[in-house]
């Protein structure tokens, strides 16, 4: 008598410095697929998990943004591969939460080409955002963009393209990031390509669960430089906005209606730069 | 510098000249100039405006300050005897001018100058060493050094071997300038650095104090026949190195910029380098000297339109 | 002579060269119009504390009056217009100010109390040179980096502060009108004198009405200009207390915001430094401008092994420093621009002396009437004293000791701010380690406070975000 084997089912935790732990708090909500089938209790992340994310991605920074340009390329361009080789996987995931093979395939497709496309950029954004300055006296003056920081990301509701279009413009240029995103799938399965890309731990730090209680916590914490409001929940963005101006937060407002398909340009990468300009004289 | 961690005595001296590689160490651990920065403080120094009380008193000290010089080929007795004239008397027609402090001439030309000279109380400079290249062998060096001490002259403005310098042998610059101080006697001895030929400031620096750890009197900028001559910021540059030379040594040594000084408005710019670096000490000529010549006309032009009020010209001040 | 100190006589700048009103109303739409209100506020030299001019707080009627002179001659006249026809007005205003350059200067001395030696030599020199950068940029916009076809914004709001009254005029209204703005432009309630002596160069190069309104007021007045809706882009130097206020005041209205704020500029000397010039640097980083700058180098962080020497380099300079009459050609440093600053200056440097620190300054006879403070040095400072970690804006210097290069970094990032920093060492290696790791828009290396219309200039944390200078600069007015 043969019986059909039992799958091995996958649990849905955070991702915070490289690890993989459970929330803080215990919590877990359910997901189910988009015929409403069980599909995980995800772990729902709480403002202590926001701050332990911080914490992470704080103590990644000075590392990752010391690296080479180079170097961060050749990661970014491993995460695509990486992604490329679990392809077939994502597409499940999708189709899983709805999506029809075609645009599932496609939809990965254009994440895998997104993380190619940043990590071109990796060491040439430098030499398009930067200069060498005319001033007028024995100076060499140059400016450079430099990551701001700690960026925190809400992540917008598109699950796949929509996170990695979010995500890798901010590392690209050395930032470092607490995402905080609703849809635990495909999320936590791009975190396990990221945690088997080389990137260093604490570089992107994803937490599932309720973008409304969480964004708050992110917005305001004082140890973070930067918020993006890509999915900002419309009734909570200029509250957001408003907790963010305490400690100066750089603030991406984008468009409610966003295409990720669309060309992305480099306004994400230089939203989360700044400029630094060094003086030298010049004599002998 | 009141509070150096350990000030240079005698012993300390010794010890940095002790060998050629304990020469170069010190001089080359002297704290670095940043051209750019040395040149900005010596230019914003020159925005100061003296007007003026402030400005007759610059005046007659800048005059006081003048080392009246001569140094053409065609120099002669006669041409000499007339600069004497002038340097104890700038303005014939107003006593109250004060006499330059030097005349300053070739070796040959000393005597003449000791003897048109006596009883003014002006004195009498030589140039000396192989002047203005500086390349002979050291005993004619010194021989001509001794000649014009033996003729009358109070003060020697040597030249340093900068041939020597640039290729690194800082011990034999240093050595020449020993042995002219002996051949000197009584009679004080000007250093002068050609800072043209050295062309960086940390050289400028290092140079000023080798002369200085060498016994000179006096450090000068130039023979005035190398460009550029005196600058404000290498007489800056000199007036930090004496400063911090009397902080560690307790020793003062004086400095001379020679060429290129040709206003009264550029004399006052050196005297405000001279007030706001090395400080009022250093403010008299004793200590300070301007090494020019056609300056002299302009300071007493200036000084006559600040007693008539009028504004003069070239026909009313002596030619020399 | 011997051992006199060489005095300077007095060498007064002659004031006769401006003309000053009794009263000033609010230049909108082209021309001088008067307050709807009552209020007024006395302009006065913080010198002497003599009443220079009568000036009107702009009501929040005024402002929407001024926000719609602006909106019609962006959408009539400046809007529309070629870059290379808004080119011309600017380079024309860059020579309006050249040619008008004393008499600028003798103004913002008088009114600021910043000495005339920086203010002719500094300020108004920057503030043409600003111009004409900017005017060069007005019809080479495509080319700037920006996309294909960047468009100007609409009417930019500025609200700009009382230390570089009329150089913070120029980085404000410089790059904007080259961009296709146009401004309503608030400058402070102490200071506004030479904003206003601007609008008449406006008038003297034919700028079309409206496409510069300049109205005064304090801090309610520019409250009315960064709230009101007809608003396209708010760009604010001033403190980070008052910057966070309008970044919370926009938050939510898509408004482009750019903040210039303050700092706590760490000034990191190492022992193989050029000292001489890094003494010279010291004393422009914090006493230039009475301190009065957001980029001072107020923290001097000094090497160990050589900070008793540098100190005692830096006092017998310091007491080279001549301070008084701004308007005397010799003067180092000028008057406080405010009894209120002047009180504040006061306040945290008895914090300095309570917390422990020991306090100098040279001799130094203030005059007794106007706002005077001494330049001051605070030694035996700690990292967590409140002169450590607190903006002066005044000068007054704070002294700590570092150990290692890893050491200096680490205290220098060690502030909320991040506007500016300075690094003094004769090894180059050295210093592009340290630039990389300061986490300052401006990093001085062997020099400090130094400024240039092609080179952008703004903060990191809460020293504001947005770049003012250069290509950069144009980013802050275009979409």
């Amino acid at each position: 008598m043969s019986t059909e084997r039992v799958n091995v089912r996958k649990t849905y935790k955070l991702f915070i410095g490289g690890a993989f732990p459970r929330s803080e708090s215990g919590r877990s909500y359910v997901v189910t697929d988009a015929k409403g089938k069980f599909v995980a209790n995800a772990s729902r992340a709480s403002r202590k998990d926001v701050r332990d994310a911080v914490v992470a991605a704080r103590k990644a920074f000075g590392g990752w943004s010391s690296r080479t340009a180079y170097n961060r390329g050749q990661i970014l361009y491993r995460v695509a591969e990486m992604l490329e080789g679990r392809k077939a996987q994502f597409v499940d995931e999708l189709r899983s939460a709805g999506m029809g093979r075609a645009p599932a395939a496609a939809e990965v497709d254009a994440a895998i080409d997104r993380w190619v496309w940043y990590a071109g950029w990796t060491d040439k954004i430098g030499a398009v955002a930067g200069a060498a300055n005319p001033v007028s006296g024995p100076y060499f003056n140059f400016s450079t963009p430099e990551p701001t920081g700690v960026v925190g990301v809400l992540a917008p509701a598109s699950p796949l393209l929509g996170l990695v279009s979010v995500i890798a413009p901010v590392i690209a240029t050395g930032n470092t990031c607490v995402t905080v995103t609703e849809s635990p799938l495909p999320s936590i399965t791009l975190a396990e390509v990221l945690a088997t890309s080389d990137l260093p731990g604490g570089v992107v730090n994803l937490l599932t669960g309720q973008a409304a209680e969480l964004a708050p916590w992110l917005a305001s914490h004082m140890d973070v430089n930067a918020l993006d409001l890509a999915g900002a929940p419309a009734e909570l963005a200029t509250s957001l906005e408003q907790a963010a101006a305490e400690n100066l937060k750089r603030v991406l407002r984008p468009a409610a209606d966003t295409d990720w398909t669309a060309d992305p340009g480099t306004g994400r990468l230089t939203a989360f730069l700044e400029t630094k300009t060094v003086w030298h004289p010049v004599g002998v | 510098m009141t509070a150096e961690p350990i000030a240079l005595d005698r012993q300390g001296v010794d010890d940095i000249v002790s060998s050629a590689a304990s020469l170069r160490r010190f001089l080359h651990g002297l704290p670095g100039v940043d051209q750019v920065g040395a040149q900005e403080r010596a230019a914003r120094l020159a925005t100061r405006s003296i007007k003026k009380s402030a400005k007759a008193e610059a005046i007659d000290l800048a005059i006081s300050m003048v080392d009246l010089t001569t140094l053409e080929g065609a120099d002669t007795p006669g041409k000499v005897r007339a600069m004497c004239a002038k340097a104890a008397h700038p303005d014939p027609s107003d006593p109250s001018v004060p006499r330059v402090a030097v005349v300053c001439v070739y070796s040959d030309l000393v005597a003449e100058a000791v003897r048109a000279l006596r009883g003014t109380g002006v004195g009498v400079a030589s140039v000396a060493t192989a002047f203005p290249a500086g390349r002979a062998p050291l005993d004619a060096k010194l021989a001509d050094t001794r000649r014009a001490v033996e003729d009358g002259a109070t003060e020697i403005d040597m030249v340093i071997d900068r041939g020597a310098f640039l290729a690194g042998d800082h011990r034999k610059v240093f050595d020449e300038i020993v042995a002219t101080k002996q051949a000197c006697g009584d009679a004080h001895l000007k250093v002068i650095l050609e800072t043209g030929e050295l062309v960086t400031y940390d050289n400028v620096r290092r140079a000023s104090w080798l002369a200085m750890l060498a016994g000179a009197d006096f450090i000068k900028t130039s023979t005035g026949k190398v460009a550029p001559a005196a600058t404000l910021p290498v007489t800056l540059v000199m007036l930090e190195a004496v400063r911090d030379f009397r902080a560690q040594t307790g020793r003062q040594v004086g400095v001379k910029p020679a060429g290129g000084i040709r206003t009264t408005k550029d004399a006052i710019k050196y005297l405000v380098l001279v007030n706001e670096t090395a400080g009022p000490d250093w403010l008299t000529p004793e200590w300070f000297r301007l090494g020019a010549s056609s300056v002299l006309n302009d300071l007493l032009m200036q000084r006559r339109k600040l007693t008539t009020g009028v504004y003069g010209g070239p026909d009313y001040q002596t030619l020399d | 002579m011997s051992g006199k100190l060489f005095e300077y006589a007095p060498a007064p700048e002659s004031r006769d060269i401006v003309d000053i009103r009794a009263t000033y109303g609010l230049f909108i739409g082209g021309e001088w119009v008067d307050s709807t209100g009552e209020d007024h506020h006395k302009s006065i030299n913080p010198a002497t504390e003599e009443v220079l001019a009568e000036v009107a707080f702009a009501t929040a009627e005024d402002v929407d009056r001024a926000v719609t002179a602006a909106r019609q001659a962006y959408d009539k006249v400046w809007g529309p217009m070629p870059g290379r026809e808004r080119a011309k007005y600017l380079f024309r205003i860059a020579r309006l100010i050249q040619e008008r350059s004393r008499e600028l200067a003798v103004l913002e001395s008088i009114d600021n109390g910043k000495p005339i030696r920086e203010s002719r030599d500094v300020d108004v020199p920057l503030v043409a040179a600003h111009f004409f950068y900017y005017a060069g940029w007005a019809d080479k916009l495509e080319h700037a980096g920006f996309g294909p076809a960047p468009r100007p914004l609409g009417v930019a709001g500025q609200v700009i502060p009382w230390n570089f009254p009329l150089l913070m005029l120029a980085w404000k209204i410089a790059p904007a009108l080259a961009c296709g703005n146009t401004v309503v432009l608030k400058p402070a309630e102490t200071t506004p004198l030479t904003a206003l002596l601007f609008a008449e160069i406006c008038r003297q190069a034919d700028l079309p009405p409206g496409v510069v309104n300049i109205i005064t007021g304090a801090g309610g007045t520019g409250r009315a200009l960064v709230e009101h809706q007809g608003v396209d882009k708010v760009a604010f130097t001033g403190s980070t207390d008052v910057g966070r206020q309008i970044a919370r005041s926009v938050a939510g209205t898509g408004k482009k915001l750019t903040l210039e704020l303050g700092g706590k500029a760490a000034n990191v000397v190492f022992d193989d430094a050029p000292l001489d010039q890094a003494v010279e640097g010291i004393v422009n980083g914090i006493f230039f401008n009475q301190g009065h700058v957001c980029c001072a180098g107020s923290r001097l962080l000094v090497q160990e092994s050589i900070a008793e020497e540098l100190l005692d380099r830096l006092k017998t300079r310091m007491a080279t420093l001549r301070v008084g009459d701004p308007l005397d050609k010799n003067t180092d440093i000028g008057a406080i621009n405010s009894a209120a600053q002047l009180d504040k200056i006061r306040e945290l440097s008895q914090a300095g002396e309570d917390e422990g620190a020991t306090r100098w300054s040279p001799p130094c006879e203030l005059p007794e009437r106007g706002f005077w403070f001494a330049p001051t040095v605070f030694t035996g400072v700690a990292a967590s004293h409140r002169i450590a970690r607190e903006e002066i804006f005044g000068p007054v210097l704070s002294v700590l000791t570092f150990r290692t290069p890893a050491e200096a970094i680490e205290k220098a990032n060690n502030t909320p701010y991040g506007l500016s920093a300075g690094v003094w060492t004769e090894k180059g290696s050295r210093i592009l380690w340290m630039a990389e790791r300061l986490r300052a828009g401006v990093v001085w290396a062997n020099t400090f406070n130094k400024f240039d219309p092609a080179s952008p200039f703004g903060g990191y944390k809460e020293s504001g975000f947005g770049r003012e200078g250069g290509r950069h600069g144009l980013g802050a007015y275009l979409k």
